[in-house]
């Protein structure tokens, strides 16, 4: 099967490739996947209370070249964007931008979920309907 | 000195064809073309000919009688001939085959396609090392049984059954004893008398012989093996496969086992030093390296190694100028993990991260070293890319872990 270029380039140079402490309040944790199904992906972002910016984005992922990229490429996408603009970040996005075909259109489910899955971690940190302004004293 | 790339280590898959064999073939593509059916002129005599002196080199090589081998088109049809051949033959004595879980899909497919028509089979379990038990296989012959296929060698670990005493076996009980000997004919000894072995598939292309060429071992004494033909027409090849002779394909199998058979003791050696060379290489330089399959019981030139917190496609893709195969579900066009693993009770995690290297006769010490350093460093960057390798160092036990699945 040959990758996109895309892929490619994130497989060989992926960004933000690390680790955020999951016991720092501003960072959300989203871990999904799991080994039996040959994908995992950890995904951090460190967002900020009080403007819900999320300032910086760190992955880690077991999977295949699709689904490293997929992974690298949500970080690119959510740093700088507010909360609720990375909730907007669809799979087919990352689908197009990848030229994923159709059977490495998991990967980019995955993504997805885990963009949603670490920003629901950080709101648990933070009680879903708490005002933001009222966190800032954490 | 330099490597030259990419480096093929997949030779479970095909080998290429040896120039010896390449020039064997020549003449009979374009001045001995012949039909080897023609019994009336010398374009045909010759034909003829070149067919049963390449009918004697693959005897020779698995201690056999020309007259006991049949040309096809392929292993595949190989299997499918001697299973669908016997079934049909004698189902009149009896309804049962006997075979193993990770036995070829030629095989696994065939005997499928048996059970839609009024057979039952049994698919015996394999042990951790990837080989039949053969008291599970005593326990599973009933009256009914007529046929036993189990493979000489799996093509993706490597591992060798214990053919010899499952032939005294099937021959103590009458049962026929069909072997898909593709793996492992011409790479190790194979002898139809020694092993009781009444049905054996060869393949051209795994021996450094061409494509699209195959043979069928059929017994003719003791017992004399009768077997009903899956492809009718002309009645070539004593009836039980019609269709005219891949003559050039023919002798250029037939070369290739000549030559197997006369470099098998020193190839073997070579190839089991290099095996041994890629292993070592790298059992030295990554953690958590697993081997599947018995490392006894083994083919000379064949490695599965499982590396674990690493996804086997992403590691195929950062070692794209080596041709390698993968058991990850991601290579595969069923999105499942390799069944082979699966049936070792390899867990679905360490399938995703296995390798298969197949070693072959054109493949050098500088190759291997080259294959070692080029794994160990995208090994080393895909864990340090990992989660489950962080969370492994971490201490934490993956397998305890509660996976949300999407």
């Amino acid at each position: 099967m040959a990758y996109s270029d895309k892929v490619v380039d994130h497989y060989n140079n992926p960004r933000n490739v690390g680790s955020l402490s999951k016991e720092d309040p501003n960072v959300g944790t989203g871990l999904v996947g799991a080994p039996e199904c040959g994908d995992v992906m950890k995904l951090q972002m460190k967002i900020n209370p009080d403007t819900q910016v999320i300032e910086e984005a760190k992955f880690k992922t077991f999977g295949c070249g699709s689904a490293i990229a997929s992974s690298s490429l949500a970080t690119e996408w959510v740093k700088g964007k507010t909360v609720d603009e990375a909730l907007s970040i669809k799979n087919t996005d990352i689908v197009r931008e990848l030229s994923l075909p159709p059977v490495k259109i998991h990967c980019s489910v995955l993504a997805e979920d885990a963009i949603k899955a670490a920003i629901g971690d950080w709101k648990k940190k933070h009680g879903v309907e708490v005002p933001v302004h009222e966190k800032a004293s954490h | 000195m330099a490597v030259k790339l990419p480096i093929y280590m997949d030779n479970h898959a095909t080998t290429p064809v040896d120039p010896r064999v390449v020039d064997a073939m020549l003449p009979y593509f374009t001045e001995k073309f012949g039909n080897a059916a023609s019994r009336n002129h010398s374009f045909g005599w010759a034909g003829e000919e070149a067919v049963e002196t390449a009918r004697q080199q693959i005897a020779s090589l698995i201690n056999a009688t020309p007259k006991e081998i049949i040309f096809t088109s392929g292993a595949t049809e190989s299997d499918n001939l001697m299973i669908k051949g016997i079934a049909e033959m004698f189902r009149e004595k009896g309804n049962h085959i006997i075979t193993q879980a990770i036995e070829h899909k030629a095989v696994l497919d065939t005997c499928k396609n048996l059970e839609k028509h009024g057979f039952e089979v049994t698919y015996l379990p394999v042990q951790r090392d990837g080989r039949v038990s053969l008291d599970d296989l005593k326990a599973a012959i009933k009256p009914s049984t007529i046929l036993i296929t189990i493979m000489y060698a799996n093509n993706e670990i490597g591992v060798l059954n214990p053919i010899a005493e499952i032939g005294k076996i099937a021959k103590e009980r009458g049962i026929f004893f069909a072997v898909d000997g593709v793996q492992a004919v011409g790479k190790v000894p194979v002898d139809v008398q020694k092993d009781n072995i009444d049905l054996l598939a060869i393949s051209g292309h795994k021996i450094y012989g061409p494509k699209g060429v195959g043979a069928l071992y059929v017994r003719r004494r003791n017992p004399r093996v009768q077997l009903s033909a899956i492809i009718d027409g002309g009645g070539h090849e004593r009836g039980m496969r019609s269709g005219t002779l891949n003559v050039p394909g023919i002798v250029g199998l037939g070369k290739a086992c000549e030559i197997a058979q006369k470099e098998m003791p020193e190839e073997a050696a070579r190839l089991l030093g290099l095996r041994e060379r890629l292993r070592k290489g790298l059992e030295a330089k990554l953690d958590e390296v697993f081997i599947n399959g018995s490392m006894e019981h083994r083919l000379p030139n064949n490695l599965n190694m499982s590396f674990a917190y690493v996804e086997g496609e992403s590691l195929l893709m950062g070692i794209n100028d080596i041709a390698v195969s993968s058991g990850s579900a991601c290579t595969s066009a069923t999105l499942e993990p390799s069944y082979v693993l699966k049936a070792l009770g390899v867990g679905e995690d360490l399938a995703h991260t296995s390798i298969r290297f197949g070693l072959g006769r054109f493949n050098t010490q500088e190759e291997v070293d080259y294959v070692i350093d080029k794994m160990v460093q995208v090994v080393t960057k895909l864990r340090e890319l990992s989660p489950l390798y962080e969370m492994a160092k971490e201490g934490i036990d993956i397998s305890k872990v509660k996976w949300q699945t999407a």
